[in-house]
């Protein structure tokens, strides 16, 4: 009954986690972040409804203000990288390295 | 046989300040050493007067101790405790010790005398006579002293001396060389020494001579006998005795006062010293003292062979002094008669031999310090007392009848006979061969053509030189007759070394004597058809296997090299390769392996967030399987 939600969950997950791997445009990266955490949202909701408790619903909001203060944080990074080196590629941030 | 008379408590008297005779030149050597340049001027004059001093201490002390009943004669005090329970710093006065102390300091104030000449032009001729002075403070200590462990800090003073002495011109690096060997060696000896002492300590609960030898009886037979072997390896080492010779042909580096005072007449007869005394334990221990006869006869043969093929006037008269000590040593394990006349042998010995060393200086300082005897030849007519003391020297060393040597050496050999055939006639044999060498020697200096080098113009000595060659000789023609003849020797010692049931009866004529005098001879008329009629050659010739055989030192050195240095030197080297290789390798390769390790672990630190969040969720994923894995379990 609720394997489909739990299936589209895993799938947005995935997408998400593909695009942070693979994109390197800094805004479609925090974009797919987001996904993932929407995804993960989504299992919660499915599981609270599965087991008839509130406690899935409850992390679901935690998650949703954790993810809007990560937001804003976030993309004030991402515009002062873009206003000092004029590029928003996670790639060529890269200069803390070995 | 009657056993020593027993050590009394003394005090007052002259002999209450007998510890003069060792503080007063070792005043003089700090002064000379702590005084420094300032000192230049008088130093030898404060040397000189410091042996003096303490020579007319150490007759004063004879004087009061021959005023004493013969069984009174043995007298000891405390100075000061000097390690509590164990041992305190006293002084003993006998029959024996002064008897040394009369040797070391009379012979010594006579080549302080000596050295004042010989050390003329030497700029550091203040700091040679601080060494003499220390070495005759140390020496006096080692037979005053009235226990085994005073006895050690005179034996190591002794050596302390001998080796500042032989090493005295340290700019040639043969000196340096020398002297290190020397100080090697005897640390061979020593180590002997000091475990012979720490077995007395266990075994009697205490070093003083008065204590253990009356309890000699009372250790084991096995005890006794390693007591008496470890103080052999002890007296092997001073008294350059086989296995332990090799050091003393080389000390003929130092200056010819050293090799007269040191090397010759005092401290190299330290170890006869040591067995003498020691004799409660030998006479209770058979098989050491039968060891001490063997080294003795082996290294009166070695050392006669050794001085058979020496051009080296010093060294061969250093051979010489090997071979005398040996027959001492023989003497010295052989019982008290034995010891009466190996401490008179060494008596003459230190007389004829500082003699005839001080006679080798006189010729060097003559001939612009050349010791080759091939370039020697014809030189009586120019230095005539040289030459005579020399020759006087010479005769008593050989045993001219009614010489010095001519009564205490027949004594040695009269006796060790009585003990044992084999050995004895061996000394009648080493007796032969001293008459060839010591004849060599005297033909080859002072007669034959002159062989000199072009710039040699020999002249004798300044009187401060001759006088004490005078002095020794005279000691040379007389000083053994007197000792030996109606045993007065003997007697004198007896309080000391105890007395024979029967004393022995010297034979003008007998069997070994007339055997030895034939041999003494033999040698003497071979040597004149060698060397005396015959042209010596300016190089040697290359000789035989025998003559190599004895130019080598008997291969000594050689099997020194073979069986210690060398093995010493791989055994240093395998420590260092396992040190670098095994040690090292351990530390620097674990070191090697984690700097490797993680440079290559660093590259995952790419900086690319792509590549971190990968791994994240790779951890992730494992950490999720792990907990699927465990809750199915």
């Amino acid at each position: 009954m609720t394997t489909h939600y739990l299936v589209l969950s895993a799938l947005l997950f995935a997408i998400g986690a593909i695009g942070v791997l693979t994109r390197r445009n800094a805004i479609v990266v925090f974009m797919c972040v987001e996904l993932m955490l929407n995804a993960c949202n989504l299992a919660f909701v499915t599981f609270a409804r599965q087991h008839g408790n509130l406690d899935g619903q409850l992390i679901a909001f935690f998650v949703m203000v954790v993810a809007a203060a990560e937001v804003v944080i976030g993309l004030a990074i991402i515009v002062m990288i873009f206003r000092t080196r004029r590029s928003a590629s996670v790639d060529d941030a890269s200069l803390l390295k070995y | 046989m009657e056993s020593p008379a027993e050590i009394i408590p003394h005090s007052g008297g002259v002999i209450g300040v007998s510890w003069l005779m060792i503080a007063l030149p070792l005043i003089g050597a700090a002064v000379l050493l702590l005084g420094g340049r300032r000192t230049d001027r008088w130093g030898h004059l404060l040397g000189v007067a410091m042996s003096l001093a303490s020579f007319v201490v150490a007759v004063a002390s004879f004087m009061e101790l021959l005023g004493l009943d013969p069984e009174q004669r043995r007298r000891a005090y405390e100075l000061y405790q000097f390690i509590p329970g164990v041992a305190d710093m006293g002084i003993l006065i006998d029959p024996l010790s002064i008897s040394f102390a009369l040797l070391i300091t009379g012979v010594g104030s006579l080549i302080h005398i000596y050295s004042i000449g010989y050390m003329s032009h030497d700029p550091d001729r203040r700091r040679f006579f601080a060494y003499l002075n220390l070495f005759v403070a140390a020496m006096l200590l080692l037979v005053l002293s009235d226990n085994y462990v005073g006895l050690f800090i005179g034996w190591e003073g002794v050596g302390l001396a001998s080796y500042l002495l032989i090493g005295f011109w340290q700019f040639k690096p043969s000196a340096a060389v020398a002297a290190k060997k020397a100080f090697i060696v005897n640390r061979v000896g020593d180590f002997g020494l000091l475990i012979a002492i720490f077995t007395v300590w266990t075994t009697f609960g205490s070093v003083a001579f008065g204590e253990v030898f009356g309890k000699a009886g009372e250790a084991s037979q096995n005890t006794l006998t390693a007591i008496g072997l470890l103080l052999l390896l002890g007296a092997c080492g001073k008294s350059a005795q086989l296995p332990l010779q090799s050091w003393l042909l080389d000390a003929m580096e130092g200056p010819t006062p050293v090799s007269a005072l040191i090397h010759a007449a005092t401290m190299v007869t330290a170890g006869v010293y040591l067995v003498v005394r020691s004799g409660a334990f030998f006479e209770a221990a058979p098989t050491a003292q039968l060891v001490v006869t063997i080294v003795g006869v082996a290294t009166l043969l070695a050392g006669a062979i050794i001085g058979c093929a020496k051009d080296d006037i010093k060294k061969g008269l250093a051979g010489s002094t090997m071979s005398q000590i040996g027959y001492m040593m023989l003497g010295a394990g052989l019982g008290p008669v034995g010891y009466t006349f190996a401490i008179a042998h060494l008596i003459t010995h230190g007389f004829f031999k500082a003699n005839m060393f001080l006679g080798a200086g006189s010729v060097m300082h003559g001939m612009n310090d050349e010791v080759d005897m091939r370039k020697y030849g014809g030189l009586f007519p120019v230095m005539r007392i040289t030459a005579i003391t020399f020759i006087i020297g010479y005769l008593a060393i050989i045993g001219f009848p009614l010489l010095s040597g001519y009564f205490t050496k027949d004594g040695i050999i009269e006796t060790a006979i009585e003990h044992n055939a084999i050995l004895g006639w061996l000394a009648v044999v080493g007796a032969g061969i001293t008459g060839f060498y010591m004849s060599r020697m005297v033909f080859m200096t002072f007669f034959g053509k002159r062989r000199w080098a072009d710039d040699a113009h020999p002249h004798e000595s300044p009187a401060v030189m001759t006088v004490p060659l005078i002095i020794l000789s005279i000691g040379s023609i007389f000083l053994g007759g007197f000792l030996v003849l109606d045993n007065r020797f003997m007697q004198f010692l007896a309080p000391a070394v105890g007395r024979p049931e029967e004393l022995p009866v010297f034979h003008f004529v007998s069997p070994a004597g007339l055997a030895t005098l034939a041999l003494v001879a033999v040698g003497a008329v071979f040597a004149w058809f060698r060397y005396g009629a015959a042209e010596v050659p300016r190089v040697a010739p290359r000789g035989s296997f025998l003559t190599t055989f004895a130019r080598r030192d008997l291969y000594g050195d050689a099997l020194n090299e073979a069986l210690f240095m060398r093995p010493g030197q791989w055994l240093t080297r395998i420590a260092v390769f396992f040190d670098n290789r095994g040690i090292d390798g351990l530390v620097n390769g674990l070191a090697a392996a984690i700097g490797g390790t993680s440079g290559r672990l660093r590259r995952v630190q790419t900086g690319y967030v792509r590549s971190y969040a990968l791994s994240i969720l790779f951890g992730a994923a494992v950490v999720v399987g792990a907990l699927l894995y465990v809750g199915n379990m």
